[in-house]
């Protein structure tokens, strides 16, 4: 009787860290009521920002998509902190000791974690966006955003293009902070590194008094940059094309998770 | 036979044990023995410094309509105060002490009633609370000449105002229309000038006189010129730039005019020359008794929106208090929550049991890190901030001694109140990412807020009152505030815009809104750290 052990083969490997993931994430209380979290703002918000929106004139200049986005602001930071700590919960319960023995090969698990991820924030902030976007068709018309107004109509193919751009904002935001609380290993530190990275290029384009510089730091920050991609009208205004502005932010999330993999891969956990 | 007691054993606690302070210093151990947490706190210092660089990179080339031109000069005022000077002077000169008296009949005006469709302004007949007319001593008719003059206002009574900042009321304060001077009702005004101080009067009759108010001009030369002024105010009339028309108008007549001095007969001036770029000169109609003097411009302080010139405000020295706020925010909540994490909560509180002491213990500790962090890197920035701004052309206002005291002393306390609301955050939540989330939400998000759709940003029309909106009077980010380096006037109707540096709330009313959020998450935090199980 031969004694060699029995190893798996190496093809189910990526099927079944998916799965272990996928039971991690389920089964755990916190990212659902994150993801709930998510929705609610990012349509709460909406529907205020909707409500005090006034559009008085022709060419009033106000972008309805992104008064009816205004929730994507905060529910970002939801988002964040869902992300810092689908990664950041390992480390800090020393999960993170057992998940590598049983699935040594860290980049696949890396892969399956961000996976896993992925699926329910797409479906969040699809929610979120499709809440925040019928909230701003039902409101937005009464307060003056009429075809008068040169507002025909809110579900024009660019409004569903700035929608799907919310969408995938929101699970490249999910992403990125996956990969930074991956890098720093440590939720607190992941957070503020998150947001400060969000917030640090709009601030510093609105107290800059040096416009070429402003423009050029609202094309690079991924948060400028992802609200470019939230965009319906004056489009020729923006400093990026929305699609533009979000390959930016997918710039900015594989970065991240690049360095999330490299530190994961080089360190002891 | 005698009874033994037995005294049961008690370790002896020494009473410096007992004490707060003890318990603020095993605290302060747990700080600074930590490497990341004082790394962190060095970066928020460096954060604030460094931001120096970027903020204080200001383009000073202007663009006029063909290309670069010439930057816009700000005239300047006794002091170096940048100051609106150009109203409709009818004046004659006189040397040496003396009075000039009158009594004013009527002021009316026109100012914009609606807009068009296309925004232009419609104008009609009325006045603008501070639209003014009235006598004036003014060293000569150039632009920011020190002067002292006794006036009457749309909806402001009679006011005396000197050398462009100051501004004390007389007849009928605050009365409204109620108070407005009318041929039923017509007011008296006197200048007295007594070397350097010159001393306004003022009278329903003629008769019975009461004193206003008393200037000192230093410096001011023997030969001056005294006479009658009119001024639309400012407010409004930035819409000159475009059309004459919509120029804000004040139209005062004046009758029983006497001067002390010998008359040498009125000439009139447009001072300032071509007010606001457009050639609508004011006019001067004199009849038997009666002289009418009317003009738009204005007379007063540049500030909020009124100021044209390209000086920067010195708060942007400051701007990188957002960034440094980040680092600082996740240490605090840490301080906290780490405890929560590696279960020493436990241990804590059983070395200190009354757990509202521990509490207070970590918030002296952690505010006191962030009062010093602040205080350092406030006055780092702004040694470095100062030279690199005034490379660019002076300040748009010049900053006292004191006021740059507050801003360094206030940024101090800025963060460590932000320390303590993010320490009851951690305590509530007792999770380091949310804690760190909800304190950065509320603390910096809302600065980008001021500048977004929610807010509309500017508010137009409202008068003295800065911009931003509700988000920076409301939510902690209101203490921001407190390192406002411009100054309003209540005598000036203008948009006080943020971009500008000018906050919604008072300086220090902004950093008690701040306050107040770290006091009730506190007690929230007090409150459920002794309900619960740690």
């Amino acid at each position: 009787m031969s004694l060699t052990a029995r190893v798996a083969p190496p093809r189910y490997l990526l099927g079944q860290a998916l799965h272990a993931e996928w039971t991690k994430f389920r089964t755990v209380a916190g990212p659902s009521w994150l993801l709930a979290g998510v929705v609610t703002l990012t349509v709460a918000v909406g529907v205020a920002a909707a409500s005090a929106a006034r559009c008085q004139s022709a060419k009033c200049g106000i972008d309805p998509a992104m008064v009816s986005f205004t929730g994507i602001g905060p529910g970002q930071a939801v988002v964040a902190v869902a992300g810092v700590l689908a990664m950041g919960n390992e480390y800090s319960t020393g999960m993170i000791k057992l998940s590598l023995t049983a699935m040594p090969r860290r980049l696949t698990w890396l892969f399956a974690k961000a996976a896993v991820l992925t699926a329910p924030v797409l479906a969040a902030s699809a929610l979120a966006v499709a809440g925040a976007a019928l909230a701003g068709r039902l409101i937005l018309p009464g307060h003056g955003f009429t075809p008068a107004h040169g507002y025909p109509s809110l579900t024009s193919a660019t409004d569903l293009r700035a929608a799907a751009g919310a969408v995938l904002y929101l699970t490249l935001i999910a992403l990125l902070s996956l990969g930074l609380a991956a890098a720093v290993r440590d939720s607190a530190a992941a957070i503020g590194l998150v947001l400060g990275v969000l917030y640090l290029f709009p601030i510093a384009a609105a107290v800059i008094s040096n416009p070429p510089l402003a423009r050029h730091l609202d094309q690079i920050g991924p948060l400028p940059a992802g609200q470019d991609a939230l965009a319906a009208t004056g489009l020729k205004d923006l400093a990026l094309t929305p699609w533009q502005g979000l390959g930016v932010v997918a710039l900015w999330t594989a970065g991240a998770l690049l360095l999330g993999a490299l530190a994961l891969k080089s360190r002891d956990a | 036979m005698t009874t033994r007691t037995v005294t049961p054993h008690r370790s002896p606690v020494t009473p410096e044990r007992e004490s707060f302070w003890y318990l603020v210093h095993a605290e302060w151990t747990k700080f600074r023995t930590v490497r990341g947490w004082v790394i962190a706190v060095l970066l928020t210092i460096i954060a604030i410094t460094a931001f120096v660089f970027v903020s204080s990179d200001v383009s000073s080339s202007c663009v006029g309509l063909g290309g670069p031109s010439a930057c816009p000069v700000q005239p300047t005022g006794p002091g170096g105060v940048p100051v609106l000077d150009a109203f409709y002077f009818a004046h004659q000169p006189v040397t040496g002490n003396g009075t000039i008296t009158v009594q004013v009949t009527s002021l009316t005006g026109q100012v914009e009633v609606s807009q068009a469709g296309n925004g232009a302004p419609r104008m009609g007949p009325g006045l603008q609370p501070w639209s003014k007319a009235g006598i004036i001593i003014k060293e000569n008719a150039s632009q920011g000449s020190v002067y002292a003059a006794m006036m009457v206002t749309g909806s402001n009574g009679v006011r005396m105002q000197w050398d462009y900042v100051n501004d004390t009321p007389g007849l009928g304060k605050g009365a409204g229309a109620a108070g407005r001077v009318s041929a039923s009702k017509p007011r008296w005004l006197r200048l007295v000038r007594d070397g350097g101080t010159i001393t306004g009067y003022d009278s329903a009759d003629g008769t019975h006189w009461t004193l206003v108010g008393t200037a000192t001009l230093p410096g001011l030369t023997s030969t001056v010129q005294a006479g009658l002024f009119a001024a639309g105010s400012y407010y409004e009339s930035r819409f000159c730039t475009f059309d004459s028309n919509f120029c804000t108008r004040a139209t005062g007549v004046f009758r029983h005019i006497g001067l002390s001095w010998p008359a040498t007969g009125w000439t009139g001036t447009n001072v300032g020359g071509p007010n606001f770029g457009v050639p609508a000169p004011g006019t001067l109609r004199q009849s038997a008794g009666t002289i009418t003097v009317a003009s738009f411009g204005d007379i007063g302080p540049a500030a909020g929106d009124a100021y044209g010139g390209t000086g920067q405000s010195l708060q942007r020295a400051l701007a990188g208090t957002y960034f440094g706020l980040i680092p600082l925010i996740v240490v605090a909540a840490m301080f906290i929550t780490a405890e929560y994490r590696r279960r020493l909560i436990r241990v804590s509180l059983t070395a200190a049991p009354r757990r509202g002491r521990l509490l207070a213990a970590k918030a002296v500790v952690i505010g006191a890190v962030g009062f010093v962090a602040g205080l350092v890197a406030a006055t780092l920035a702004l040694a470095i901030g100062t030279p690199l701004l005034l490379r660019a052309g002076p300040l748009a206002w010049p900053v006292s001694l004191l006021t740059e005291a507050r801003m360094v002393a206030g940024t101090g306390a800025l963060l460590a109140v932000a320390a303590v609301l993010a320490l009851a955050i951690g305590t509530i939540v007792r999770r380091s990412a949310p804690a760190v989330a909800i304190v950065i939400m509320v603390i910096v998000v809302p600065y980008l807020l001021a500048f977004g759709p929610l807010s509309g940003s500017q508010p137009q029309g409202s008068g003295p009152g800065g911009g931003g909106g509700w988000p920076l009077q409301i939510t902690p980010a209101a203490a921001l505030s407190v390192q406002q380096a411009v100054p309003q006037f209540h005598q000036l109707l203008a948009v006080y815009p943020l971009t500008n540096g000018y906050y919604p709330l008072a300086p220090w009313a902004g950093l008690a809104v701040e306050c107040a959020w770290a006091a009730a998450a506190l007690a929230l935090a007090f409150f459920l750290l002794r309900r619960r199980d740690a």
